[in-house]
């Protein structure tokens, strides 16, 4: 079973977000786990202008491709480089290593706690 | 509808599966990564439950007329103990299914269709040998299947026990025997759907956990992957290997899956499909069934259009990322005037046009 981390926030989109300022992002334990093993991650780079709920890249797995949903309206600072060359980095750990991108937010699409994340997708938060 | 299980599902469960529906079967995605599994299989060993696969056995003294009518091979001059890959055909041409024969005596045959077309092909092996002195008995309910893939696939099956090592040992890629374990045959068959060594083993259903957990209790300085059907999938893909439902179905002709070579004109049987097929012999099918490859990153995908000049010239059938060559890989069918080997083509991946070219398939080959 896949966890849910707390002291994260999360999207419907399965992705989760920090507390920082500019706010880190990544895909969920459980969004990892479905689309299996990613081997290609196509994020938005620095000085991109993101919205929430908009198409902001993709993940693809040797099964499927998932686009990536941002959960909030700014502008990216930074792209996490080790995942694009090593994107086995969302798979092995989705919540540190693996993250994707950090945003510069202006304003937050809808967020959910763990607990209704959790609820959405069946898992738990631990 | 509620899905089929095999005898494995609980060992499947305790192993941490992901399940999948596939064709009604509940079956094992992949244990862990299928990329990991994948590479099991590529470098070791990798263990797949196929008890999903049907086995239907037909014997009787017509059995050899029986099979060439039924199906587009010729197994006259099959020897007992060989293997055969073959197709099964409607009146119209196009392909009911692909499936192995094998000779386990000298009027016994087992035919391995596909998981969800076992009933049919049993169907219509029936309906095809009306009158003949044989008899037909679909099997797939009461047997089971391991395959057992990967460079040390010898290594796992000779460790089973003497027998076993024996038919490791002596059976060559395409041979099967039947071994006697406890009072049961059974079949053990140099046969696979990765691209690497392998065996296939079948047995009672009654008989398939223990061997399952005889090959997971094994200590012999081999890692030993149980894998499931994405990476069963990956890997037949890097070989170059059609998919029924994908690459084969009845919309398709042997001549179109570029199997001309495995339908025989030449035995006297009015095999189901040969009226159909004969006059299209010597000509040039529309389409062609080809392999793609890309230096950029994005796979393309079933479904995925191809484009040369703005035009449609054909559709992806089945592509991946290849884990072993780390670049896309593609099989699909293209007009016949495109599919000269290192064409450049155009595949329409979510409204982008990405450079593919036309690679002679298999992508991996051991």
């Amino acid at each position: 079973m896949t966890a849910v981390k707390p002291g994260l926030r999360y999207s419907a989109e399965h992705e989760w977000l920090n507390d920082e300022d500019p706010v880190r992002i990544g895909i969920t334990a459980y969004a990892a786990d479905q689309l299996g093993d990613v081997v290609f991650a196509e994020l938005p780079e620095p000085g991109d202008t993101v919205t929430a709920g908009e198409v902001c890249g993709e993940l693809e797995s040797t099964k499927s491709v998932s686009e990536l949903y941002c959960p909030v309206t700014g502008t990216v600072v930074e792209t996490n480089e080790d995942v694009i060359q090593n994107p086995e980095r969302i798979n092995e750990d989705p919540y540190g290593a693996g993250w994707l991108f950090t945003v510069d937010v202006t304003e937050e699409g809808e967020i959910l706690t763990p607990e209704q994340y959790a609820e959405q997708t069946g898992t738990e938060v631990a | 509808m509620t899905l089929k299980t095999t005898p494995l599902f609980a060992a499947h469960e305790k192993l941490g599966a992901t399940f999948t529906d596939f064709n009604g079967w509940n079956m094992p995605l992949k244990y862990s990564s299928e990329m990991t599994e994948h590479k099991a299989v590529r470098q070791a060993v990798g263990i797949f439950d196929l008890s999903h696969m049907g086995e239907v056995f037909l014997s009787g003294p017509d059995a050899v007329k029986g099979l060439n009518t039924a199906l587009a091979g010729d197994f006259s001059k099959m020897s007992v103990g060989r293997a055969k890959y073959t197709v099964m055909l409607t009146e119209d041409g196009t392909i009911l299914d692909d499936l192995i024969v094998y000779r386990l005596g000298e009027d016994r045959y087992l035919m391995v269709p596909n998981a969800g077309n076992a009933p049919a092909v049993a169907e219509a092996v029936v309906a095809r040998t009306e009158g003949m002195d044989l008899t037909v008995d679909d099997a797939t309910a009461d047997l089971s299947l391991v395959g057992i893939q990967g460079p040390k696939a010898a290594d796992v099956v000779a460790a089973l026990g003497e027998d076993f090592a024996e038919a490791a040992a002596s059976l060559t890629n395409y041979r099967v025997t039947e071994i006697l374990v406890n009072g049961n045959d059974w079949i053990v068959a140099r046969t696979g759907y990765t691209g690497e060594d392998g065996f296939e083993i079948i047995t009672p259903n009654a008989d398939i956990a223990g061997l399952w957990e005889q090959i997971f209790s094994l200590d012999i300085g081999v890692e030993i992957t149980p894998c499931g059907l994405a990476s069963r999938d990956s890997l037949r893909l890097e070989a170059g290997m059609p998919l029924y439902g994908n690459e084969l179905s009845t919309e398709r002709t042997p001549f179109e899956a570029g199997m001309g070579r495995i339908v025989s004109f030449e035995k006297p049987e009015n095999f189901v499909g040969r009226a159909a097929l004969e006059p299209q012999r010597e000509q040039t099918p529309q389409q062609v069934l080809i392999g793609l490859t890309s230096d950029q990153r994005r796979a393309a995908r079933s479904g995925s259009e191809i484009v040369v000049d703005g035009q449609t010239v054909g559709v992806i059938t089945s592509g991946i990322p290849s884990p072993t060559l780390s670049k896309p890989v593609a099989l699909g069918y293209i007009d016949a005037a495109h599919a000269d080997v290192d064409t450049e083509v155009s595949v329409d991946i979510r409204g982008k046009a990405l450079p593919f070219i036309i690679t002679k398939p298999p992508f991996y080959s051991r």
